[in-house]
């Protein structure tokens, strides 16, 4: 039996992801919701969700140090991924909430759209069009994969995942980029390092794309 | 390429069954909300949205019961509404497997509770509904906020409101014409337009379908991210993949 620790940082449709990991699974796997340490150090792969901000993310994982001990210990070892604010938080800074530390696993930032693409005019316009964009980011988009990946397996080029996010990461090393989507500027929409997978799009809510990829997580043994 | 505009069912719930006559051809059981949001999903429907029509008290364990169902077997966002009154009921509903709830009568009332909601679980997940009739006929109309399923009058602006509860949180704005709901004349498409243009968030147009060129004016004259329709769907006139069909072949981005 696989199992697996689904982070719970308090934040998030934490029973959607666990339910898509157990459908991906085809019973072949064992899903445990947590945020004790135990539960993560016995697990063989660990999904790190989220969604909301990213402070009260880190903030509580901070407050939990043998949890995030561990974390950062399995992050070197075993097969993880990290999922839309588990993906911001692989970085080493997002300048939500004024300015958050994150894991560092990644290289990079992690920025609001309207920082990033809006300059000072206070709106965020799609530079073909000049259309005004609407933030959340919020719906189906193409994501585009720049490396090959176990993960990717069997998904099409540039296939649709549902996202719904206002942040959204610039990485520093183009070879830890796996995939990038386009809403008036490109953002890595897949990023990893070794062991570590994380993307933007949330898989639990991506249909039979997002399952894939997740059936894909649970068979992976964390090689490239 | 690019973001998709989205084609959303919506589907009327009481006491735990979906009401409204849905017609499927092989399905065993047409008033079960899993297996009528499975159907639409199959159909490629980008989201679906479930309204509790009574919402009373003790309904609410039954629609939380009803989520978890649902959001156990179908992986696409899941929005509820009707009767949300506090952040306690969101919570709820968000523990259930809801992806989004909408908030309308108990955001006019306690505008508050937005900001309070959007604070502890994100905008991402706070839709405000917004249901609005035309106040003035001249040659620049404006809509008035309506509450109770359109029986009480609010005074607000439509626009104005709208605007308001971007700033206090809403990360989406769910807008039904009151003029047009149930006519099937199609969307009210100034309306959608003024308050689209107007807030920087997502705007959903509602109320009104009663064929595929109205899902096109919502996206091309109201200026919508996502057209919701519940009858041109529930009685099996259209089928969601036909309606995608139909706006991919208008130019409209969607996810086939």
């Amino acid at each position: 039996m696989n199992r697996i620790a689904v982070i719970d940082l308090g934040t998030g449709n934490l029973r959607s992801v666990a339910r898509a990991l157990e459908t991906a699974g085809r019973g072949d796997c064992e899903v445990r919701v947590s945020d004790a340490a135990g539960d993560v150090s016995r697990a063989e792969r660990i999904v790190f969700p989220g969604q909301s901000a990213i402070g009260s993310v880190m903030g509580r994982l901070r407050s939990n140090p043998a949890l995030l001990d561990t974390l950062v210990e399995s992050m070197g070892a075993k097969p993880f991924l990290g999922i839309c604010i588990g993906l911001q938080a692989l970085y080493a800074r997002s300048s939500e909430d004024g300015g958050v530390e994150g894991l560092g696993v990644l290289s990079g930032e992690v920025r609001h759209f309207l920082e990033a693409g809006g300059g000072t005019s206070g709106s965020f316009n799609d530079p073909d069009s000049g259309r005004k964009l609407k933030i959340p980011h919020m719906g189906w988009n193409n994501v585009c994969q720049t490396h090959e990946h176990p993960l990717w397996q069997g998904i099409e080029q540039c296939a649709w995942f549902y996202f719904v996010h206002s942040y959204c990461a610039f990485p520093d090393a183009a070879g830890e980029v796996y995939g990038v989507t386009s809403y008036g500027l490109e953002f890595a929409a897949a990023a990893g390092n070794r062991n570590a997978f994380a993307i933007q799009f949330h898989p639990e809510k991506s249909q039979q794309n997002g399952l894939k990829l997740l059936g894909n997580f649970i068979h992976w043994d964390g090689t490239l | 390429m690019g973001l998709a505009k989205r084609v959303i069912p919506c589907l009327d719930v009481d006491n735990g069954r979906v009401v409204k006559g849905v017609r499927f051809v092989d399905i065993r059981d047409a008033g079960d909300p899993v297996e009528v949001a499975k159907r639409y999903d199959e159909q490629g429907a980008d989201e679906v949205t479930f309204l509790d029509i009574v919402a009373s008290s003790e309904e609410r364990a039954t629609m939380v019961h009803v989520v978890e169902q649902v959001a156990d077997q179908v992986f696409i966002p899941l929005t509820v509404g009707g009767g949300i009154r506090s952040v306690d009921d969101i919570r709820s509903m968000l523990a259930a497997g809801a992806d989004k709830v909408s908030i309308n009568t108990a955001a006019v009332k306690n505008p508050h509770l937005v900001r309070e909601a959007s604070e502890c679980f994100g905008a991402q997940c706070i839709v405000v509904a917004i249901d609005a009739k035309q106040s003035s006929n001249d040659m620049s109309p404006s809509w008035e906020v309506f509450t109770h399923g359109g029986r009480h009058a609010t005074g607000l602006d439509a626009v104005q409101w709208a605007i308001k509860m971007a700033k206090y949180g809403a990360g989406e704005i769910l807008l039904t014409s009151m003029d047009r709901d149930g006519t099937r004349d199609g969307f009210d498409v100034a309306l959608t337009c003024a308050v689209s243009t107007a807030v920087p968030v997502p705007v959903i147009a509602s109320g009104g379908v009663g064929g595929l060129d109205h899902l096109v004016a919502g996206i091309v004259e109201g200026c919508a991210d996502a057209v919701l329709a519940a009858s041109i769907f529930h009685f099996g006139e259209y089928t969601v993949q036909q309606a995608k069909q139909y706006m991919a072949e208008r130019g409209i981005e969607v996810r086939l």
